[in-house]
């Protein structure tokens, strides 16, 4: 019976089907970070349980972090007693138990999701799992990879299982090529607005076509990266060539490992007549750059259209927070703050695409703050060898250490009340970046766009 | 541990679809390293006006009084109806904790997003879909009735006192529920099971298991 990616996937870490009609997956990848762990391990050392396999988990303190730390930064320089405590417990549960870990004050740091492809830990063919709604983000490579709740990082610890049951197919087929100044996050942002953030519950969703082939693994891991906000906890691409590229470049395997791999690779994709039970066909040259103007990430149009006023309550209680009048335009309103970053667009690839736009210009004297946060420190130091960091400096740009940053209000980069910000995040949900602080998503380039310009525009 | 076999009590009612994980408990209080004490942070954004700190108690705060479970009739509140994907966005299992903590022991909705309706069975909550006309029948018998339902595990039917309503949701899910039962103990008398299994795996696909 021909069979999808994800169906592969699924059989090859199918370890049994239980007598609950559940199954338990192997699962071959574990990321950690500070804040969905220590429940966790507490729960490991109530059973005095060991971890099941030391070399499968990997773990890196990202959502807590201050992104102003300069050199010679530890764990107890930060501020915040309650974070410094979460990052802490992270230093000692990885001591504890063994696990390897890139701290604080480690050059690999990032956000969980940007160093474990760069540093080679994210393998095709792998089950990755992490206490993270946005672990979706290693579909990119082929990799079944989900985000799981804390009671599941607990058991993953200490059985290398999953107990779940299968999910639905979904694929969406993106072809044609994109209009200039369009990229994957307006792509993904697009999709999220036609199928909505509940379009894909209950299915992993493969990403196909012409434009996903053509595109890099960077812009494919934004893709995969919010596959979570249209409702589907998997994304995923085939691996190709692209892949197998990135991988050479990016990878600890040896030769003969490497070489084995690769012929596995090969086969990884779906059988040409595998059955879906959704698909969508999506031609992405119409498509202009999104920007979200609401509270949700389906909430989201083209970048000069006018902003839904129809009366439905859900966009009433949205245009209310998002302080949006009748008849108003994305391009009416004055934004405040500028945040470059996160685990959907805090890639080398997305700084060089706002760089381009910001490149001998000054930020507008009407936003307040405009930060970029690389993803990691391999992503920064690239940036600083490629002289961003420079364009971004004199263009008025503050240029931070790696994070999580202004994604969350989780640590000191939030927003104020009511502030306004052009976000490369990927959650304008309320309070998201602060207690009532606003935000619009949208692509590096148009973040940039915005840091220069007070508002959004055309990129063409 | 005693098996919980019926859920009874007040139900209260959000109209919105789309309730995200992060206004059911914002990410300020994710920095605790416990796995209690979030129920008076349950939906703070929209249950206070001024912005809350892991730690504060809820007589430190500013009480939005228009929110539902500030009212006292709804102060007890054991079931939440809502209508489409709530849950959606991050997999915080803080989010069931929080409904926990505060008392909510069933959820009623459209639809669940996918990792906050696994997590519900983890920790006692019973997230229970219902179709789009059920749940609007629902709202007009409850929104602002301030009277209960019961709800029965072993028979799947809710009691509006009106009418019964009966509901599908996995038994293998139900029963963690109803038993209190805790996965890592299950699975882990599949031992041998998942040994030879890595064992295999190993073989076939060594780079998996590859370290630097």
């Amino acid at each position: 019976m021909p069979r999808t990616l994800y169906d592969k996937l699924w059989d090859e870490h199918h370890v049994s089907k239980l007598d609950s009609g559940e199954s338990l997956l192997y699962i071959d990848r574990h990321f950690i970070h500070e804040v969905t762990s220590p429940q966790a391990f507490e729960g490991l050392q109530k059973k005095n349980i060991k971890p099941w396999r030391l070399e499968a988990n990997i773990a890196t303190p990202d959502h807590n972090v201050p992104t102003e730390r300069g050199d010679a930064f530890s764990t107890q320089h930060i501020d915040d007693e309650i974070s410094r405590i979460q990052v802490v417990e992270l230093d000692k549960n990885c001591n504890k138990f063994g696990i390897k870990q890139f701290d604080i004050s480690s050059s690999h740091q990032g956000i969980v999701h940007v160093i474990g492809p760069e540093l080679g830990y994210t393998i095709p063919g792998m089950t990755i799992v992490c206490g993270d709604s946005h672990t979706s983000t290693h579909g990119a490579f082929g990799c079944l990879a989900m985000g799981i709740g804390t009671s599941e990082v607990e058991h993953v610890l200490a059985t290398q299982t999953l107990k779940i049951s299968k999910l639905k197919n979904m694929n969406v087929v993106f072809n044609g090529s994109t209009m200039p100044g369009v990229t994957s996050k307006d792509i993904i942002l697009y999709l999220i607005k036609k199928i909505g953030t509940a379009g894909g519950n209950g299915h992993a969703i493969e990403f196909s076509g012409n434009y996903i082939e053509s595109i890099s693994m960077e812009a494919r891991m934004t893709i995969c990266n919010m596959a979570i906000e249209a409702g589907a906890k998997v994304g995923l691409v085939a691996p190709d060539e692209t892949t197998i590229e990135y991988v050479k470049r990016h990878t600890f395997l040896d030769e003969q490992n490497l070489n084995n791999a690769i012929d596995y690779w090969h086969n990884l994709k779906s059988d040409t007549d595998a059955l879906f039970d959704k698909e969508i066909v999506i031609d992405v040259s119409k498509i202009k750059p999104q920007v979200t103007w609401g509270t949700s990430p389906e909430m989201a149009i083209d970048y000069d259209e006018l902003i839904p006023s129809n009366d439905s309550k859900n966009l009433m209680l949205a245009r209310d927070y998002m302080g949006i009048d009748n008849s108003q335009k994305l391009s009416d309103l004055q934004f405040d703050k500028v945040f470059i970053g996160s685990c959907t667009n805090s890639r080398i690839e997305d700084l060089r695409d706002a760089a381009k736009v910001v490149d001998g210009k000054k930020v507008s004297s009407s936003i307040k703050e405009a930060i970029v946060v690389p993803g990691s420190g391999t992503v920064k130091s690239i940036a600083e060898s490629e002289g961003l960091d420079i364009i971004f400096k004199e263009a008025g740009f503050i240029w931070r250490d790696p994070g999580c940053s202004m994604c969350l209000g989780m640590n000191p980069d939030q927003l104020e009340p009511y502030e306004r910000c052009a976000s490369t995040s990927n959650r304008n949900f309320e309070g998201r970046q602060g207690n009532l602080g606003r935000t619009h998503l949208m692509s590096p380039a148009m973040a940039a766009y915005v840091a220069v310009n007070g508002t959004v525009g055309d990129l063409s | 541990m005693t098996n919980i076999n019926s859920i009874k009590g007040i139900v209260a009612s959000i109209d919105r679809d789309n309730i995200d994980t992060d206004q059911i408990i914002p990410t300020e209080y994710l920095k605790s390293i416990k796995k209690f004490g979030f129920g008076e942070y349950l939906f703070d954004g929209w249950r206070f006006h001024d912005q809350g700190k892991l730690g504060m108690s809820i007589d430190q705060r500013d009480l939005n009084h228009d929110f539902i479970l500030n009212k006292e009739t709804y102060a007890n509140s054991s079931v939440l109806l809502t209508r489409d994907n709530f849950g959606c966005g991050s997999s915080r299992e803080h989010a069931v904790w929080a409904l926990r903590d505060f008392g909510i022991k069933a959820v009623i909705a459209s639809s669940f997003g996918d990792i906050f309706y696994n997590n519900c069975f983890k920790n006692g909550v019973l997230p229970i879909v219902l179709n789009k006309d059920q749940i609007q029948d629902l709202f007009l018998q409850y929104e602002n009735s301030g009277s209960d339902m019961a709800i029965n595990l072993e028979t799947k039917l809710i009691d509006t006192g009106n009418n019964q309503i009966s509901f599908n949701v996995d038994d293998n899910l139900l029963e963690r529920i109803i038993y209190g039962l805790d996965d890592v103990d299950i699975t882990l008398k599949h031992k041998d099971l998942i040994k030879r299994f890595e064992e295999e795996r190993m073989k076939a696909k060594p780079w998996i298991f590859a370290h630097d």
